[in-house]
């Protein structure tokens, strides 16, 4: 079973949380209608370096992770706020 | 037990305990120590199992945990490894995949068969007409399977167990206990398993007729005791690799789940059959299979015994059985003359002729046993001469012309394996972070080679872990020839089989090939090698070097399949955990209960759905609790509500963006009903929220949506970074509903909160106690009375019930149930989220408009409501009723139906005493929507039932009753 890294509680098994989907931003409101539905219904399935949301549910904890999804490897692991969102940040 | 040894240095058996036990029928004495395999083997048994096709007579293979047709059954446990399992008294074996014993099997016929079965032969003959396909699946499966299954059998539950290691080192052998060693010197915690009874591998039974393995096995042992840091588990079986090094280990008793944070791959190498006419009979097996024999139990392995090899180890296990009292009339090399070396010289030294450049064309059988070999020469390009065959008489024939990595938890950690020629076997390229192999299963053959290349996998697993150690040399891989690369004689008659698990013949390879099945995975599928229970130890590097020749191509371009875990069957008991279906209850549990609830699930919750009485039906019992709630009092547990309490300053902002409604003009101690979208405009969630105090908020979600709304509204908080804090309050309030038009007056009794509708109106919330207990008390309408939501800590819901049950009796006070609430709404109109809606209803559909404040900068899913109704509504839920009388009542989601298509359906309906009419909710097409709009329903059985659009509520329209101002 997995390990992944909780920024509060440390390494913790894969069970104990929840996969929140890729951090995906959200438009400004007055984008045009084809970018408000792409925003809310298409996901990229492309294979790299994605930033994540993982909830902890034991602790009821939200944060990013940075993962190779083609490797499953976590990168990295931060609470909103405190790290870089981009790929390769810190 | 004529071919028991005399006592061995070394041997696993211990002759001051003999065990009777019986095998098909017959009585048998073996010792502790003994496997069945063994034992039968000492008392001459040679036919220990049937194959699984052509029920071909087999013996001993491996003797090394894969000889997969020696299943057997013991009573009610079921496919015993017999070369596995320990020899326990009173033991009643039977071989499996018989009919009607192992010696008179009468399915052997299907041996004369084979012509008739070729490879692919069920999926070409069985695949039209489908008529047929079950009839003939049930043939086969009688045919074919393995054991029989007593459905008296007792649910046996096995414990688990957790453990974590710094270095988890898998095979006991010499180059594991050595790899054990230098982790352990550097300071690891290292957990050392092995699948067999006892440590040591192939130190223990692989001699040479010499004493230099069992030697090193003592000397590693003593050094490995002096550390207490590494524990060493013989009879544990890895039966698998997982993400960040999460391995099942198997025992007798458990299986344990082991978190290493490094692993040595120390498994060794299978050691592989050589393909020739008849190399299943029983008599013919692999020379460590005899060895093991010898070494583990003092089994002579036969009386006069051919070794056929291509390898230092055949000639080693030459020397071995000569030790040993078995007679050896041949050592056949399949290589040119000269090749043998010093051991070569031993072997002729002890009068053992030795017939190079020669390979067993065939071996021949008399009364299911082997009999005796023909050998003829062989050239270098695999071209048997024929011409002037040599027939050698022999009960005993051993292979030892190569190997293959036991590596399939190398492969299932993402290992990259490459052929390496030198060594004609496959080795690990590039490891995994945290892997580490050693010994035979990363090419390493020699006895020093490996305890060195043990020492280095140790250090640097040891280093890998920031602990010191010496930096070690790597060990190159060899000697060469340890493996041929092409030890498959082809035969005219066939049966040279390749895999003992499926009986499958080289030219079932050839056949699959032709047929374009040219790719090692469709190879594989196609004719199902290494597929079978032993998974392809013995079978997959055979069948590459086929592929490849008939390819042109190396074994290294073919590849290999991942093996995948188990590494060894595992009993599905020591699989099988506890079933958990958590279920969660309320404070009042216990109450319902005594009054004679039943019980229905709500997400986690189990909810009275109504209260039973001796002698009435559950429809009079639903209806006498729907009568009390309209006309007197009734009592609901509706503590399963998601309960959110909510602080600071930005609180009313918060809710603004979450939910669809104004808040931030809701006056304290009122509340307000609450609608939450999803970021497509859809309805997921409703409830209600109370404004407690200024920065105070206290609010309700669905029971089943409690647990995902708190956590989505815990993602938005994380990222708007407002200054709200959230707490889920569900399982610490329980909270009732009190509801019906005495139900004011009877609360009275247990309060002195002023609850004149002019103190305490409609929508109003209240804090003060409720018969001594802290209460919040919300005056809702959800079931279309005056009623009071009473929310109190969990530990006082026990209480609080108590004291209303108590002060409801002058008032005829009656607990209700989830039922007869569902009657009550529904005469209301109320929609349940999740009944009424499914994941495509937006808020217009369900007349939630008058919900939606779209002139707010901002809420979830407003921007997705602006696009959707722009384009006018699909579907609209309207109130129905039917006529009166009629015969039929339809049912939730049976189907509207206009003009003859469909045009909605019904998510709701009850026949409603209270109305006098059967009414209901159904989504309609958007034309229906007008009162008096007939339509049908299509019912149970095709039925079509009239019904027509009537305006909701059907109940008390105007609210008076639960607005109740007096």
């Amino acid at each position: 079973m997995k390990l992944l890294t909780c920024p509060v509680n440390g390494p913790r098994p894969v069970s104990e949380f929840v996969y929140g989907g890729e951090v995906r931003p959200m438009p400004a409101p007055d984008c045009s209608d084809p970018e408000w539905a792409r925003y809310v219904f298409h996901r990229s399935g492309i294979p790299g370096i994605k930033i994540e949301w993982w909830y902890h549910t034991a602790s009821g904890t939200w944060f990013h992770a940075e993962r190779d999804v083609v490797a499953d490897r976590v990168i990295r692991t931060w609470l909103p706020g405190e790290g870089s969102m981009e790929v390769g940040g810190a | 037990m004529t071919d028991r040894l005399p006592p061995l240095p070394g041997e696993w058996i211990d002759r001051q305990r003999p065990i009777d036990f019986r095998f098909e029928g017959r009585a048998y004495r073996g010792f502790e120590g003994d496997v069945p395999s063994s034992a039968l083997w000492a008392a001459g048994v040679r036919v220990l199992g049937r194959s699984f096709k052509y029920h071909r007579p087999r013996g001993v293979l491996s003797m090394a945990q894969h000889d997969v047709n020696t299943l057997m059954q013991a009573g009610q446990r079921l496919n015993l490894r017999a070369d596995v399992e320990a020899l326990e008294a009173g033991m009643d074996l039977q071989a499996v995949n018989t009919s009607g014993g192992v010696d008179g099997d009468r399915l052997r016929i299907l041996d004369r068969l084979g012509a008739f079965l070729p490879v692919g032969f069920y999926y070409k003959a069985f695949h039209k007409p489908a008529r047929f396909a079950d009839a003939w699946e049930k043939v086969f499966r009688r045919l074919t399977g393995l054991g029989r299954l007593d459905f008296a059998t007792p649910h046996i539950r096995t414990p688990k167990r957790y453990d974590f290691a710094d270095v988890l080192v898998i095979g006991g052998g010499p180059s594991g206990l050595q790899a054990a060693l230098a982790a352990g010197r550097a300071g690891a915690k290292v957990v050392l398993v092995d699948e067999n009874a006892r440590l040591g591998g192939s130190l223990g039974y692989q001699r040479g007729g010499t004493a230099e393995g069992s030697n090193s096995l003592d000397r590693l042992l003593r050094e490995l005791a002096d550390l207490p840091n590494v524990s060493l588990r013989p009879g544990t079986l890895a039966a698998g690799w997982y993400t960040d090094h999460w391995v099942p280990l198997i025992d007798r008793a458990r299986m344990t789940k082991m978190r290493a944070r490094a692993v040595i791959v120390a498994q060794g190498a299978f050691e592989q059959p050589a393909v020739f006419r008849n190399n299943d009979l029983p008599g013919v097996m692999l020379a460590s299979a005899a060895q093991r024999l010898i070494y583990r139990y003092a089994v002579k392995p036969a009386h006069r015994a051919i070794v056929f090899t291509a390898n230092a180890e055949g000639y080693e296990a030459a020397l071995d059985m000569n030790a040993n009292g078995v007679a050896i009339a041949a050592v056949v090399d399949l290589r040119a003359a000269g090749q043998g070396g010093s051991l070569q010289d031993r072997v002729e030294r002890a009068r053992i002729p030795v017939l190079a450049g020669h390979a067993v064309f065939e071996a021949r059988g008399g009364n299911d046993r082997l009999a005796e070999a023909v050998v003829c020469p062989i050239d270098a390009q695999g071209r048997v001469d024929t011409a002037s065959p040599k027939r050698i008489a022999c009960d005993g024939l051993m292979m030892s012309t190569g190997w293959a990595p036991a590596a399939a938890l190398l492969y299932q950690s993402g290992c990259r394996m490459i052929y390496d020629e030198s060594v004609a076997q496959f080795v690990p390229e590039a490891l995994a972070p945290g892997m580490y192999a050693a010994g035979r299963a990363n090419g390493v053959h020699g006895l020093e080679a490996r305890l060195a290349d043990g020492e280095r996998a140790g250090r640097e697993a040891a280093r890998g872990l920031g602990l010191e150690a010496p930096e070690a040399a790597p060990v190159m891989r060899g000697p060469a020839g340890a493996s041929h690369a092409w030890p498959i004689i082809e035969h005219p008659a066939g049966k040279n089989f390749l895999d003992f698990d499926e009986d499958l013949q080289v030219k079932d390879f050839l056949n699959a090939a032709q047929e374009g099945f040219d790719n090692i995975e469709l190879l594989k599928r196609y004719t199902t090698v290494g597929m079978g229970p032993s998974q392809g130890k013995h079978s997959n590097m055979n069948a590459i070097r086929i592929l490849a020749k008939v390819l042109g191509a190396s074994p290294g371009d073919v590849g290999s399949t991942t093996a995948r875990p188990f590494f060894h069957p595992v009993p599905m008991s020591h699989l099988a955990g506890r079933g958990f279906d958590p279920r969660r209850q309320t404070p009042m549990h216990d109450r319902h209960e005594a009054l004679g609830a039943r019980w229905m699930p709500a997400g986690l919750w189990l909810r009275p759905e109504y209260y039973a009485a001796e002698g009435a039906t559950k429809q009079a019992q639903v209806e006498a609790e729907v009568h009390a709630v309209r006309n007197g009092v009734g009592l609901i547990d509706v503590g399963t509500l998601g309960k959110i309490e909510l602080f600071g300053p930005d609180a009313a902002e918060f809710l603004e963006r979450v939910y669809t409604g104004r808040f931030a003009n809701l006056k304290v101690g009122m509340t307000r009903y609450c609608a939450m979208l999803d970021e497509s405009g859809v309805v997921i969630d409703d409830g209600v929220v109370a404004r407690i105090a200024e920065e105070h908020w206290y609010f309700t979600t669905t029971t089943t949506g409690a647990a995902v709304v708190y956590r989505e509204l815990q993602r938005w908080n994380a990222q708007w970074n407002l200054r709200v804090g959230l707490v889920n309050a569900t399982g610490a309030h329980a909270a009732v509903n009190l509801a019906g038009p005495k139900s004011r007056q009877m609360l009275r009794q247990l309060t002195d909160i002023d609850l004149d509708s002019a103190a305490f109106p409609y929508l109003g919330v209240r804090r003060g106690a409720v018969a001594g207990i802290p209460a919040r008390l919300m005056r809702v309408g959800f079931v279309g009375e005056l009623g009071y939501e009473i929310h109190v800590p969990a530990e006082f819901g026990a209480a609080l019930w108590d004291a209303l049950m108590e002060a409801g009796r002058p008032f005829g006070l009656k607990p209700f149930g989830v039922e007869a609430q569902r009657v009550l709404r529904l005469e209301k109109g109320h929609i349940i989220i999740g009944q009424d809606t499914d994941g495509l209803t937006t808020p217009d559909e369900v007349g939630l408009g008058w919900a939606l404040k779209l002139d707010k900068p901002f809420f979830v899913g407003q921007r997705s409501v602006q696009i959707v109704r722009a384009r006018g509504l699909r579907q609209q839920l309207v109130g129905f009723e039917l006529e009166q009388g009629a015969a039929t009542v339809p049912k939730e989601c049976h189907l509207v139906i206009r003009d003859g298509a469909i045009a909605g359906r019904v998510t709701s309906i009850v026949e409603s005493r209270s109305v006098g009419r059967t009414v209901g909710l159904a989504f309609v097409a958007p034309g229906m929507t007008d009162p008096g709009t007939r339509f049908t329903i299509r019912a149970e059985g095709g039925v079509m039932v009239n019904a027509t659009v009537v305006p909701i509520p059907f109940y008390d329209p105007a609210g008076e009753r639960q607005k109740s101002p007096d």
